[in-house]
C-alpha cells in the first residue's frame, strides 16, 4: 500500500506539468484553431525566467578582503551580491533564496509579452493557411527559441535549487497512517498547478471576459457579428496560455534542473496527452494530464516494472507506455476522454 | 520509360548525368587552393547528399502528394539502418541482404503506424507520428537494448556469427567484393576527383528511386493521392476510400526512408537511437519544403541544400571568421563576428529553425516556386507575354 501511495504521489508533479502544458496548448487550439509546436519552448523559457532572475540577483559586487587569504596566498576577493548590499545582510539572501518563487512575478509579463508578440507578429499570418504550414512555422520557432536559450546559457542544465524551507522531504503518508516520504517541492508544485488550473477554469466561468472567450470558442463569427472584438480577447488568451506554461516552467526548475531540450521533451508527451484528453476540450485535457502522469509513475514501480520485464520482454515499459496508452485510447474511442463530437474527429 | 513525357525525360536524364558526374561537378575548386574549403566532392559527403536524397524522394511521395504531414520519418530511417546492421552481424558484410531486409522491414514498420495513424488526418496525423516517432526512439534507446545495443548504438564485433563469412572475406561493407570504401582518386592537374564505391552504389539506388517517383507522380495512383490533397471529402463522397491510398503511400515512402537507412549503414556500418529522434524526422520535412513539396526534383535539391551548408557553416568558427573580417575596425569586427558565430559553427540549429522559418512564411513552395517566380519576373522584363503564370509545383 505505501508504495502505491507513493507512486500517486510520485506521479502527480509529473502529470501537473502535463496538464499545465496540455491546458495551454488546449486553450490555444480552442481558442485560435493553431496546434502550437512551440508551446514547449515556452515551457522552457518560463523556466529559463527563474534562472535569468537568479542570475541577476546574484550580480555580485566583488571587494578584496585584506584578511584573508585564498589558497595561493592572494588577497582574497568576497563576492557580495548587489541584493544584499542595498537590502542588508537578512533580506538580500532571503530574496536569493526565494529566486524560485520571485521569479514567478517576473515571468507572467515576459511570457504574456512573449505570447503577444508570436501571436501577432507571426501566428496571426497563418490562420488561412493550412494546418501543415502551422505546425511547419512553430516548429521552426521552437528550434529557433531553443537555439537561441543554448547560445546563451549553454548545453547544460543549470540548477534552479527551491528556496531552503522547502529542501527535503516529509512523511506524507504518516496523515493517513502510512509510510511515504514526498519532497516538500514537488507537493508544492502539485498544490501551484491546481491553483493555476483553478484560476485559469474560475476566468472562463465566472468573469464576462472569459464568457465572450467561451462564447468565441463555440462560434467566433456570431460573436464578431455582435460587434465584439474577438481577435484582441483571443490574443490576450494567447497571451494566458504561454503564461500557463511559463509559470509550469519556473516552478518545475527545482525539480529537474532547466536545460535547452526540456521543452521539446515534454511537448511531445503533452500532445500525447491532449489527444487521449479529448482535442478541444479543458476538463479532458488536465484529466489526462494528471492520469497519464500516474500511469508512468506506476509503470517505473519496480514491481510492475520487473513484471513487464520477466513476462512480457518489455524491460523500462515506464518509457513508452504514455504512448501504449494513447494509441489504445485511439483505437477503443477516437475522440479521446473527454473530447466532443465533431471537434476534429477525421 | 515511354510512358513518360518530354519534360519528365529531361528531368529524369538531368538527375541521371548529375549524379554520374557528381565528383566533377562538386569539385570545382583545384585541391590546395583558398576555396577548396567549399568542394564537396569527397566521398562521405556525396553519400550523404545521395541517401538523404533517396529519403527526402519518398517523404515527398507521403507529404507532397497526399499532404499528410508525418513527424515520425527517422524511425523509418532508424529501423533501416538496424536492420542492415543485423544482417551484417548475422550473415556477412555482403550489403545486398542488408538493404532488403532494411526496406522489408521499414515497410512493415510503416504499415503498422500507418494503419493506426491514419485513422486521423491533418493535425492528429502528425501529432500521432511525432507521437510514435518519440515510441520508437525510446524502445531503440531503452526499451529494446539487446536489439538495438541502446545507448551505445549497434556495430559489427569480432566474435558475431556472420555465418557467410569464408576466411578470408572482407571486413567492411562490400557488393560482391566491391568495398565500400574504395576510392579511385584521379588527378588532373591540380584538380583531384575522387570516385568512390559507396557513393556510386547510392547514386544508383538514387537514380531508381527517382525513376520510380517519377512513375508514382504520373500514375493512376498518384492522380488519386493528389485528390486526396486537393479535396479528400469530396473524395469520399464520391464513393472511393481513400484510406488504402493514403497507406499506400505512407508505407511507399516509409520503404524508401528504410532503403536510405540501409544505405547508410552500409556506408558506416552504425546504427544509433539518435538518428529516430523527432529533430531528425524535423531535419527531414525540412528538406523536402525548402526544395519544393510536390515537385519532382525539389526533394532532392533540399537534401543537398541542407547537408552541403550543414558541412559548410560547420566549418565556420570564430577563427575563421575572424579571419574573414580582420580588415573592418576592432569594435566592428568584434561584433560582427559575435553575432555572425551564432549561426556558424555550433550555431547550425538556428541557421536551419530561422531557414525553416523564412521558407515557410514567404516560400511555401520552396526552392522550385523561388526559380519560378524568378523566371516569370524575367521573363516579364523581358517584355514578353505571360499570361499563364501557372504554379504547377506548389500543387
Amino acid at each position: 500500500m505505501d508504495g502505491i501511495l507513493l507512486q500517486i504521489l510520485n506521479g502527480l508533479d509529473k502529470g501537473s506539468a502535463y496538464a499545465l502544458i496540455a491546458l495551454g496548448l488546449t486553450l490555444i487550439f480552442g481558442t485560435l484553431g493553431v496546434v502550437n509546436f512551440a508551446h514547449g519552448a515556452l515551457f522552457m523559457v518560463g523556466a529559463f525566467c527563474a534562472v535569468t532572475l537568479q542570475k541577476f540577483l546574484n550580480f555580485s559586487k566583488i571587494t578584496i578582503d585584506p584578511d584573508k587569504v585564498d589558497f595561493l596566498g592572494n588577497p582574497a576577493k568576497v563576492k557580495t551580491p548587489y541584493v544584499v548590499e542595498w537590502f542588508g545582510e537578512a533580506a538580500g539572501n532571503g530574496i536569493i533564496n526565494w529566486s524560485v518563487p520571485l521569479a514567478i512575478l517576473f515571468a507572467i509579463p515576459v511570457m504574456l509579452i512573449i505570447g503577444y508578440v508570436m501571436e501577432r507578429g507571426l501566428i496571426k499570418h497563418f490562420y488561412k493557411r493550412p494546418h501543415a504550414d502551422q505546425i511547419l512555422v512553430t516548429f521552426g520557432l521552437a528550434i529557433v527559441i531553443q537555439e537561441l536559450v543554448k547560445a546563451n546559457f549553454g548545453a547544460n542544465p543549470i540548477p534552479t535549487p527551491a528556496p531552503d524551507q522547502f529542501v527535503g522531504s516529509f512523511n506524507v503518508g504518516a496523515l493517513i497512517g502510512m509510510d511515504a516520504s514526498y519532497p516538500y517541492w514537488r507537493l508544492v508544485y502539485f498544490f501551484f498547478s491546481i491553483t493555476v488550473i483553478g484560476a485559469v477554469f474560475a476566468f472562463l466561468r465566472y468573469t464576462t471576459f472569459g464568457m465572450v472567450v467561451r462564447a468565441g470558442m463555440a462560434d467566433r463569427e456570431t460573436v464578431g457579428l455582435l460587434g465584439i472584438n474577438i481577435d484582441r480577447r483571443f490574443t490576450i488568451m494567447f497571451g494566458a496560455a504561454a503564461a500557463v506554461a511559463g509559470l509550469a516552467g519556473v516552478m518545475y526548475g527545482p525539480i529537474n534542473s532547466p536545460n535547452y531540450h526540456m521543452g521539446m521533451d515534454f511537448l511531445v508527451l503533452s500532445f500525447v496527452v491532449v489527444v487521449v484528453g479529448g482535442m478541444g476540450s479543458l476538463p479532458g485535457a488536465v484529466l489526462a494530464g494528471f492520469m497519464l502522469g500516474i500511469l508512468e509513475s506506476f509503470a517505473s514501480y519496480s514491481p510492475i516494472k520487473n513484471f513487464f520485464a520477466d513476462y512480457l520482454f518489455l524491460p523500462s515499459i515506464d518509457q513508452i507506455i504514455i504512448y501504449l496508452v494513447a494509441i489504445i485510447v485511439l483505437l477503443v474511442r477516437p475522440r479521446g476522454l473527454m473530447g466532443k463530437a465533431g471537434v476534429m474527429e477525421e | 520509360m515511354k510512358s513518360l513525357n518530354s519534360s519528365d525525360k529531361r528531368t529524369l536524364l538531368f538527375v541521371i548525368v548529375i549524379s554520374l558526374l557528381a565528383p566533377f561537378l562538386l569539385n570545382p575548386f583545384p585541391t590546395g587552393s583558398g576555396m577548396a574549403q567549399f568542394n564537396a566532392g569527397y566521398p562521405d559527403l556525396m553519400q550523404r547528399f545521395a541517401y538523404f536524397g533517396i529519403l527526402a524522394i519518398g517523404f515527398n511521395i507521403l507529404f507532397g502528394l497526399t499532404g499528410y504531414l508525418s513527424f515520425g520519418h527517422a524511425a523509418f530511417l532508424g529501423v533501416g539502418s538496424y536492420a542492415t546492421v543485423w544482417m551484417f552481424k548475422l550473415l556477412s558484410y555482403n550489403i545486398v541482404p542488408g538493404i532488403i531486409l532494411a526496406v522489408i522491414m521499414a515497410g512493415l514498420f510503416s504499415l503498422l503506424i500507418g494503419f493506426i495513424s491514419l485513422r486521423r488526418s491533418g493535425i492528429y496525423f502528425s501529432i500521432l507520428t511525432l507521437a510514435f516517432a518519440q515510441m520508437s526512439f525510446a524502445l531503440a534507446y531503452s526499451v529494446l537494448t539487446p536489439l538495438t545495443n541502446g545507448e551505445t548504438g549497434l556495430q559489427v564485433y569480432n566474435d558475431d556469427p556472420q555465418i557467410l563469412m569464408g576466411e578470408n572475406a572482407i571486413t567492411s561493407p562490400h557488393l560482391f567484393g566491391l568495398k565500400m570504401q574504395d576510392t579511385f582518386t584521379l588527378d588532373l592537374g591540380p584538380w583531384a576527383f575522387q570516385f568512390n564505391v559507396g557513393y556510386y552504389v547510392c547514386a544508383l539506388f538514387l537514380i531508381l528511386a527517382f525513376y520510380l517517383s517519377v512513375r508514382i507522380f504520373r500514375s493512376p495512383f498518384g492522380l488519386m493521392l493528389r485528390a486526396i490533397k486537393t479535396n479528400q471529402t469530396r473524395l469520399n463522397y464520391t464513393g472511393i476510400n481513400s484510406r488504402p491510398y493514403t497507406l499506400a503511400a505512407f508505407v511507399i515512402s516509409g520503404m524508401y526512408a528504410g532503403l536510405a537507412g540501409g544505405l547508410m549503414a552500409s556506408m558506416d556500418p552504425l546504427a544509433g537511437a539518435e538518428r529516430m529522434q523527432w529533430t531528425a524526422s524535423g531535419e527531414i520535412v525540412l528538406m523536402t519544403i525548402l526544395g519544393g513539396a510536390g515537385t519532382l526534383i525539389g526533394p532532392v535539391l533540399g537534401a543537398g541544400f541542407i547537408k552541403y551548408f550543414e558541412n559548410i557553416f560547420s566549418k565556420i568558427n570564430e577563427t575563421v571568421l575572424h579571419g574573414w573580417f580582420a580588415w573592418m575596425p576592432d569594435g566592428l569586427e568584434d561584433a560582427v563576428v559575435w553575432v555572425l558565430h551564432l549561426f556558424t559553427g555550433k550555431g547550425w540549429h538556428l541557421t536551419l529553425g530561422l531557414l525553416f522559418m523564412l521558407i515557410v512564411i514567404f516560400l511555401p513552395g520552396g526552392l522550385m516556386e523561388g526559380a519560378d517566380r524568378i523566371t516569370d519576373w524575367w521573363k516579364r522584363k523581358r517584355g514578353k507575354d505571360v499570361s499563364d503564370t501557372s504554379k504547377t509545383p506548389a500543387e
